[in-house]
């Protein structure tokens, strides 16, 4: 394949996903200052479409914590909540934000403005010990609408029981409102929110092409290292005409690089040695979030998908876009299948594993439980050993932390990297000589 | 003659070996790591060549390994010990699917492909429980040689139960079972039970195939080598060997480049490569 001059809008996706956030930091710096509030929300199950109908700021604590982790002060924060009687083993993201509260929204990107009102649902365990926090710091509602997981073999929409899990939370959906026009003072906008769903399904659309177009070799992004600022931007901005044009002009970006044959790795590399096309599961360890990349890149390494892409991404994965003609009965549905779809990437996701092997040509799959997350961290193991028993890939299991940089250890890391990468090459090696009929 | 060297920096133990052409071993040696990693691989290395009488210009190269490999700056390479273990072990005994290596602060439990290729490999996690080093705060607490750890342990016959899992800590638990009574032999056994369990565990996550071979450091004590054989319900490979398998597999891994350097070919030496 011919090698083209990159075109200016190779990197594009990086650099205005740089921007964006900050200017999205600014922003929630600015509202701080004019004294507005805010509504707490969080990743899976963020229902903004439904907070942006009401113009509310937007704030997401598990992005505020993860960044002071890539800025390199989250344990600072960690300690100062410990210091408040934390244990070291609860959440660093929780700390991190309980400490953030202390320090009335100091933040290493700005200032974050105060919750009016939390709002969340059960994708997660601590979410709801989480929302208590704030609720007993700042007597503020939280809103906690209860999502059935995935029943059975899973149903589809078209299935009576779904209808039943749907229409439940559609019901809950309907008390959020009502407490939200009482926080905010203001009644419900159908049309407004129509809007907001509008410029949702226009992102999700693009979401779903940028996961689809790293099955191309090579791959054109890394998903764990790219896909985390893809990430942020499709939970800050989801639903707002900024983040459907940023992912409209990141699907042109990625398509170039496809008909241009540009990788992640420098063309060279990709040249005299193919790239080893790997599978991330888990939450990145942030605290040495380049240098983590890094000991993978090193050795021709790229994350071609990420299990993170699928969970966090609040279930811009699942194939569904919002019937407007219907909004509040279509958003109860976008919000059950997409918690149930980041509660099964995290704990049930072993077939779908196996789907993205055979779909992204994966060499190998890398496991990356974390302390301080159970949630996300449980049934790796188990995970593994089904890759392991139905596919001829390689899998990594190293531990560490998204934010506490008293677990990460890099020397115990890069050895277990190191091996498993002799390990690919290896492999590689021996398939090379069996194709040249050198195999015994 | 084409010699190959492998040094394997350990975080406790610094070894080297040199092998000849047919994968031999024709010389070796064992130091304390220490302080000064780049000058103990260098003593080692040449220690290992003075003891097979061999020219340093003959060694046609030289694999580093261990957490210290990248400090063998007199190295053509470096190789992780899990693959150099793997391919050592294999090379000492062909019918080896699994291996088990325990260090100074690592304990390895990997599968192999004939030949020493890795399958799989678990590590004990950032925590030296189940490691040569709790074996050696035991011996600190008990006030006992390191190489007399072994033979006092198999004379208990009432062993402790050792419960925790930190290897600070387990000081303090050996030292409360002395404060109740009970014998030295006896809290030894415990202690070997204990890693042997934990050792145990990582061996059943990589999967309990076929032949095992132990190797590393503590294969030297046989209460260890007892302790597993117990719990896996077979005998265990063992060789004097065993505690250079790193090394070796190095050496044997720096002789294939050192032959595919001067025939173009690098074809493995080491038994049964090559099946897939």
């Amino acid at each position: 394949m011919t090698v083209a001059t990159p075109s200016p809008i190779v990197g594009r996706g990086a650099r205005d996903g740089a921007d964006l956030f900050r200017d999205w930091y600014g922003d929630l710096t600015q509202a701080s200052a004019r004294g507005e509030k805010a509504a707490y929300a969080f990743v899976m199950g963020s229902m903004v479409e439904l907070l942006r109908s009401f113009d509310m700021n937007v704030v997401f604590p598990e992005i505020n914590s993860l960044q002071t982790a890539v800025r390199r002060v989250s344990d600072e924060y960690l300690s100062e909540a410990e210091d408040h009687g934390f244990s070291p083993d609860v959440c660093g993201y929780v700390k991190a934000d309980y400490a953030l509260q202390l320090r009335g929204g100091e933040h290493p990107m700005g200032r974050i403005p105060q919750p009016s009102v939390a709002v969340l649902t059960n994708a997660c365990n601590t979410y709801l010990k989480w929302g208590e926090i704030w609720e007993r710091m700042y007597d503020v509602p939280m809103i906690t609408v209860d999502v059935p997981g995935t029943r059975g073999a899973g149903m589809k929409p078209s299935a009576r029981g779904f209808e039943r899990d749907r229409l439940y939370v559609e019901q809950q959906l309907r008390e959020a409102i009502e407490v939200l026009e009482e926080v905010t003072g203001r009644p419900f906008d159908i049309d407004r929110c129509r809007d907001v769903m509008r410029l949702t399904n226009e992102m999700n659309r693009d979401w779903r092409r940028v996961l689809e177009l790293n099955r191309n070799s090579p791959a054109v992004y890394d998903a764990m290292m790219d896909g985390t600022v893809y990430l942020g931007v499709a939970n800050a901005l989801r639903g707002t005409e900024q983040g459907a044009a940023y992912f409209k002009d990141l699907v042109e970006e990625l398509e170039y690089k496809v008909e241009a044959g540009i990788g992640v790795l420098p063309a060279v590399d990709n040249g005299s040695k193919r790239e080893q096309r790997l599978i991330f599961v888990g939450v990145p360890c942030y605290p040495i979030f380049r240098r983590f990349s890094e000991l993978f890149s090193e050795w021709g390494g790229v994350f071609v998908s990420s299990t993170y892409t699928w969970f966090a991404s609040g279930g811009l994965d699942v194939n569904f876009d919002y019937d407007l003609e219907r909004p509040i009965e279509s958003l109860a549905e976008g919000l059950l299948l997409g918690v149930q779809r980041a509660v099964d990437a995290m704990l049930f996701h072993d077939t779908a594993l196996l789907e993205a092997i055979d779909e992204f040509d994966a060499d190998g799959v890398v496991y990356h439980p974390i302390k301080s997350c159970r949630t996300v961290s449980t049934g790796l193991a188990d995970s593994r050993r089904q890759v392991l028993d139905n596919r001829d890939v390689l899998c990594l299991y190293i531990e560490s932390d998204m934010m506490d940089k008293r677990v990460v250890s890099e020397a115990q890391l890069k050895n277990r990297i190191d091996a498993f990468f002799e390990g690919l090459d290896s492999r590689a090696l021996r398939r090379a000589s069996a194709a040249a009929g050198g195999a015994s | 003659m084409l010699y190959a060297g492998g040094v394997d920096v350990g975080s406790t133990q610094t070894k080297a070996i040199v092998v000849d052409e047919q994968g031999q071993i024709v010389g070796r040696s064992l130091m304390p790591t220490g302080a000064n990693v780049v000058v103990i691989a260098e003593q080692a290395f040449k220690a290992a060549l003075d003891q097979g009488e061999i020219a340093e210009a003959d060694v046609g190269y030289v694999i580093g390994t261990g957490y210290g490999r990248y400090r063998v700056e007199f190295g053509d390479d470096q190789v992780t010990e899990i693959v150099c273990h793997a391919r050592g072990a294999a090379n000492m005994f062909p019918r080896t699917e699994t291996v088990i290596d325990m260090g100074g602060q690592d304990t390895k439990a990997i599968r192999v492909r004939p030949g020493g290729d890795v399958l799989d490999f678990c590590m004990n996690d950032k925590c030296a429980a189940g490691t040569g080093r709790f074996l050696q705060s035991a011996a600190a607490a008990l006030e006992i040689e390191l190489d007399d750890l072994g033979p006092t342990a198999l004379r208990g016959t009432k062993p402790v139960r050792i419960s925790t899992t930190c290897t600070v800590f387990a000081e303090s638990e050996v030292l409360s079972w002395l404060g109740r009574g009970r014998k030295i032999e006896d809290i030894l056994l415990g202690v070997h039970q204990s890693i042997g369990k934990r050792s145990f565990g990582l061996l059943k996550r990589v999967g309990l195939e076929g032949e095992i071979t132990f190797t590393g450091g503590v294969t030297r004590n046989a209460a260890m080598v007892a302790a597993l054989e117990e719990l896996i319900g077979r005998p265990l490979n063992v060789s004097e060997e065993s505690h250079y398998m790193g090394a070796l597999g190095a050496a044997l891994i720096a002789l294939e480049r050192a032959i595919g350097a001067t025939t173009g070919a690098g074809e493995k030496i080491a038994a049964g490569e090559g099946a897939a």
